[in-house]
Order: C-alpha cells, then structure tokens, then sequence
C-alpha cells in the first residue's frame, strides 16, 4: 500500500464500500416502491422480492386515490412551492445584486443583518408568527406559508447570488450605462440572464425545504383545503396504520415526484454544492 | 467637511428599490417574530392581558418539577442526538467523500446522486418508511439480521425505551449523511494536484496522505459541517414527530427540544398550549443555538487557518 496509490485490491475496497452503502442508501426506498405494487399476502409472505404476476396488486394505489384528496394536496404544495421560490428568486436576487453592485453606507451592514437568518432558523420565532398570522387573518391560507418560506429562503439566497454577482463583468454593466439603460433595465436585462445558472441552483437548495416541510403547514395551515403534502400524507398515514397496502402505496406516491425531480435536476444540485455553496 | 468636498451624488432610489422587497419580507416575517417570542418568554397571560412577569417564565421552566424534568430530559436527549450524528453522520461522510474524491473512481457520479437520495426525501417518508422496517410485524428487519446470523440481536427498537432515541438518530444520520459528504466531496476537489504530488514525492501515499496532507486541508469544511449539524439538530422536529408522535413515546423517551416545544406552545391531549411558555422555550433553544454558532465563530473558526491556493 506504501508503494502503488491506485492498486487493484485498494480500488476493490473503495468500490466494496461505496456499493454497500449505496445498497443501504436506497434499500429502504426501493423496498417501499417495490412493495407498494404488491398484495397484502406478498407484502407479508414475500417482503424483499420484486413483485411477481402472482402477488402484483394495484389495491393500495386504487386506496389512496379513492380515499384521501391528494390531488388537492399536491396541488396546494405545488402552488406553495413554485410562488415561494419565484419570490426567494425575485427578491434575493434584487437584494443580492444591490449588495454586490453599488457601494453604500451600511452595505456590509446590511449583508451581516440578511445573513443572520442563514444560522438562526426561522421555527424559534413560530409562536409570534402565529399571533402575526392570526393578527392578520392569514390563519389556514396558503399566502401565509408562501410569507413564511419566502422569508427562510432569502438570507441563503442572497448570500449565494451575491457571491455570482460579483463575477459579473463590470465592462458590460458600464457598457449598458453608456447606452443609457436604467439601472432596472441592467439588473432585469443584463445581470440576470448571466447568473441563470446558480439561480438554478439557489432553486433547487430552497425547494427541497419547502416542500418538504411539516413544522409551519401544521401550525399555520392544518385546514383540509390548505393542507401540503407532506401534512396530508403524516395525516393519512397516521390513519391507515393497518392498511399496510395503502400505506405503502401513499409514501410511493410521496416519494416518486421528489425522486423524478431529483434525477432530472441532480446535476444541477451536485453542481451547485461542490462549487458556489462552499465558497 | 467631505460631503461637501464631493459632488454631491443625488440620492439613489434604485438601490433602495433593490433591497426593499426582500428587507421588509426578512424582518417582517422572521427577525420581527424572533425578537416578539424573546419579548413574550418574559410575559404571561394573566385574566387575558400580557402582563410582564421577568424571568418568572424561565424559573417555571427550571424550578416547577413539572416542567425542568421534561426540559432536562429533553436537553439530554436532544445532546445524545447531536453526538450521534458527529460520532457517526460526519465520520461515514468523510470516508465516503475520501473514496469518491480518489482518482480515476469509475460509476462516482452513480454512487454520488444515489447516497444523496434520502436527503431529499422528507421526514415524513423517511419516518414512516423505517417504522414499516423496523416493524415486528412486518419482518423485513428480523428476516435480514437472520440472513447474517444475528436475528437474536432484533427487538423492536422504536418501541424500547433504551433504544428508540439512538435507532431514530441513526435514522437521521441514515437521511442526512449526503450533505457531509457533499461538502467533504467539495472541499477535497479543490486540493490542488501539486500538493498531493510533492506528497507522493516524499513518500506519502494511501492512508497516510489523507491523515497527513487532506485531513488538515478540509479541516475548515469539517468545521462547517459540525456546526451546521448542531443547528440541525437543536431545531429537530419533524422526524421525531413522524416516527413517534408528539409525545415522543415510548415515554418520552425521544423528546427533544422541538418536541418538547411543539406541545408546550400548542398543547396535547391533557395539556393546554401556553404561548408564553413555548417561546421560553424557544428562547432557551435561541441561546443554545446562539451559544453554538458563537463558538464557532469564534473559537473554531479563528483556529482553523484557511489555506489559499
């Protein structure tokens, strides 16, 4: 081993561990999908095998969409969600750009103040959220979620775009002022479509929380028209503890559209923590 | 005077423009209600007004039995929580990241997207899906400890008091192990070739060269990673409330502070919500937090010498 850094018997081991903790990695995920598609019989009889002709069943599938509204659900999430991060998007950037373009009294000032929120998470001050939201009949609407996660995404959002910002050349930016564009138009026009890509990645980093949060749609909109997802699926599994059919098929529901996403966008999120989240 | 030296600039709305939005959304919604839960943990509602009572919030808290037995039990559980993830999430996190940084590593793009896939995944999924394993009467993990010959070992560790708080830990580390590993994965990316090849100049390759050379060059990143875990961890809920309920059962014997929290403020079965005692909670779960984020900030954090590259 002193001698040869790259032997054969040392990339074995290496390849030995990665595979065995992928295997415990996806193990649980790949147990529940698989078993969701099965009979109450195969689930039981035959927990760790593919499901057969023999025990293949739609029972829990046809269950859950029978019983719980999760179109509904999904739908609130979907729109809690998307407005969220177009707002995190929007406002962090302005912000962002602000802090790294113009040079300002009190603009590190400002900057420690929005990166405060990077440390403290926003659940300490939940108790006088609610009395804001109950002050101001926000209770059990989505608007209050969308404030809410608008507000905990922007301290890391801003922190990230401006580190991007910076890198954008400054010639261009000139260039527009000469051509006499407004300040609005630069940011909107020419700064923005530049720092596309670690806007994906500020996306996805706010996304991931957002959806799947139980803590404030439990506190600030438990409502059955307001319910998330991620409430609806903690309150449905909660009932169906017996329905081991139902159960499984409802958490495979749960999972399939985050995994989906997250294959389609893991380049994108690999990416953006092994460069700009470190800096 | 300068200002008066300097052709005078005239005021620039647009900065103000830029930053309004996001100013007025961050200290409505979260620094305004932080500072309110720290102002009500020193009231309580007396006839229905908020009457300013001092510390008394913070003497209940400590001094009433019923009250410091659950905080300290919760404090305890909530400190075991947190070792476990440093002992075990940031240790398994390194090792991986040193394995896939190695180079030439074929399928790592593979074995990097497939680790990260529970931390994506939310609570309650991962909850619930490690109960359903866990579960006597499933099977799933009594049938796998028989394939290695140790199903002797099974009990039902969500349901032994002895046990549920490590097995849920282990099932955090289970979740989040992806984000060290990330960060660790990063970190020795960024080591340039030179110094790793002047290392094997001299001799000091395999095991020796990570001890020696990487260790402390990521030791920033570790520092990172440490204290985000500790923020993590102190601000826990979600998983505990999945897999156990709200009065993190068997006998509170997971209760941690955000547990602990959640009925205090909201109530539970028997037990009235009493916003003036949640946000003293909150504000010991603030300071903790604090206490931790100052110690790296400036302990950690200062001793670490970055290197420049």
């Amino acid at each position: 081993m002193s001698t040869a850094t790259r032997s054969v018997p040392r990339t074995i081991g290496a390849h030995a561990i990665l595979l065995t903790y992928t295997a415990i990695a996806l193990f649980p995920v790949i147990l529940v999908i698989m078993n969701s598609f099965k009979s109450r019989a195969g689930i039981f009889g035959a927990p760790l095998t593919p499901p057969t002709p023999k025990t293949f069943d739609l029972i829990g599938y046809t269950t859950v969409i029978g019983q719980g509204d999760f179109i509904h659900y999904f739908q609130n999430s979907l729109i809690v969600t998307v407005a969220s991060l177009f707002f995190v998007l929007l406002f962090g950037a302005m912000a962002a750009f602000a802090l790294s373009e113009y040079r300002f009294r009190g603009n590190s000032l400002m900057g420690l103040y929005l990166a405060l929120g990077i440390m403290i998470p926003i659940r300490l001050g939940t108790v006088a959220i609610l009395q804001l939201m109950v002050a101001s009949g926000l209770v059990n609407t989505l608007t209050a979620l969308i404030l809410v996660y608008t507000a905990q995404g922007l301290p890391l959002a801003v922190f990230i775009l401006s580190e991007f910002m910076k890198q954008v050349s400054d010639d261009l930016k000139n260039a527009g002022r000469i051509d006499g564009l407004s300040e609005y138009t630069i940011f909107f026009r020419l700064v923005l479509p530049l720092v596309r890509p670690s806007m994906a990645t500020v996306a996805v980093f706010t996304m991931i929380p957002i959806w799947n949060d139980l803590w404030f749609p439990l506190i600030l909109a438990p409502s059955e028209e307001t319910k998330t997802v991620t409430l609806g699926a903690q309150l449905f599994l909660g009932q169906f503890v017996t329905n081991w059919n139902a159960i499984l098929a409802a958490l495979s529901l749960a999972i399939m559209p985050v995994l989906i996403l997250y294959v389609i966008f893991s380049r994108q999120l690999i990416r953006g923590i092994t460069s700009g989240a470190v800096k | 005077m300068a200002a008066d030296i300097r052709p005078k600039r005239p005021f620039r709305w647009h900065i103000g423009v830029f930053l309004a939005p996001a100013v007025l959304v961050y200290t409505a919604i979260m620094i305004l209600p932080l500072a309110g839960t720290l102002q009500l943990s020193l009231f309580r509602n007396i006839e229905q007004h908020q009457v300013f009572v001092g510390l008394a919030n913070f003497r209940t808290l400590f001094g009433d039995p019923n009250w410091s037995v659950n905080f300290w039990n919760a404090l305890t559980n909530n400190t075991w929580f947190f070792i476990i993830h440093m002992l075990v999430q940031n240790p398994i996190g390194v090792m991986l990241a040193a394995l896939l940084s190695s180079p030439r590593l074929r399928f790592s793009a593979f074995y990097r997207t497939a680790i990260f896939v529970p931390t994506i995944l939310s609570f309650v999924i991962v909850g619930f899906a490690w109960k359903l394993i866990l579960s006597p009467l499933w099977g799933v993990a009594p049938h796998l400890l028989d394939l290695v010959g140790l199903k002797s070992l099974f009990t039902p560790w969500l349901g032994k008091e002895e046990y549920a708080l490590t097995a849920l830990s282990l099932i955090s580390v289970w979740q989040f192990v992806g984000i060290p590993m990330m960060l660790i994965y990063a970190a020795l990316l960024s080591i340039p070739e030179e110094v790793i090849e002047a290392a094997e100049c001299d001799g000091i390759t395999g095991m020796s060269q990570f001890w020696k050379i990487k260790l402390p060059l990521i030791l920033p990143s570790i520092g990172i990673i440490s204290i985000l875990t500790f923020v993590g961890n102190f601000n826990a809920f979600d998983l505990i409330y999945t897999a156990q309920g709200a009065l993190a059962g068997p006998n509170y014997s997971t209760d941690i502070l955000g547990t602990f929290l959640y009925r205090a403020f909201f109530g539970f079965q028997l037990q009235v919500g009493d916003p003036n005692m949640g946000a003293a909670i909150a504000t010991m779960m603030f300071l903790i937090i604090l206490g931790g984020v100052c110690v790296y900030l400036f302990l950690v954090q200062t001793r670490l010498r970055r290197y420049q590259f």
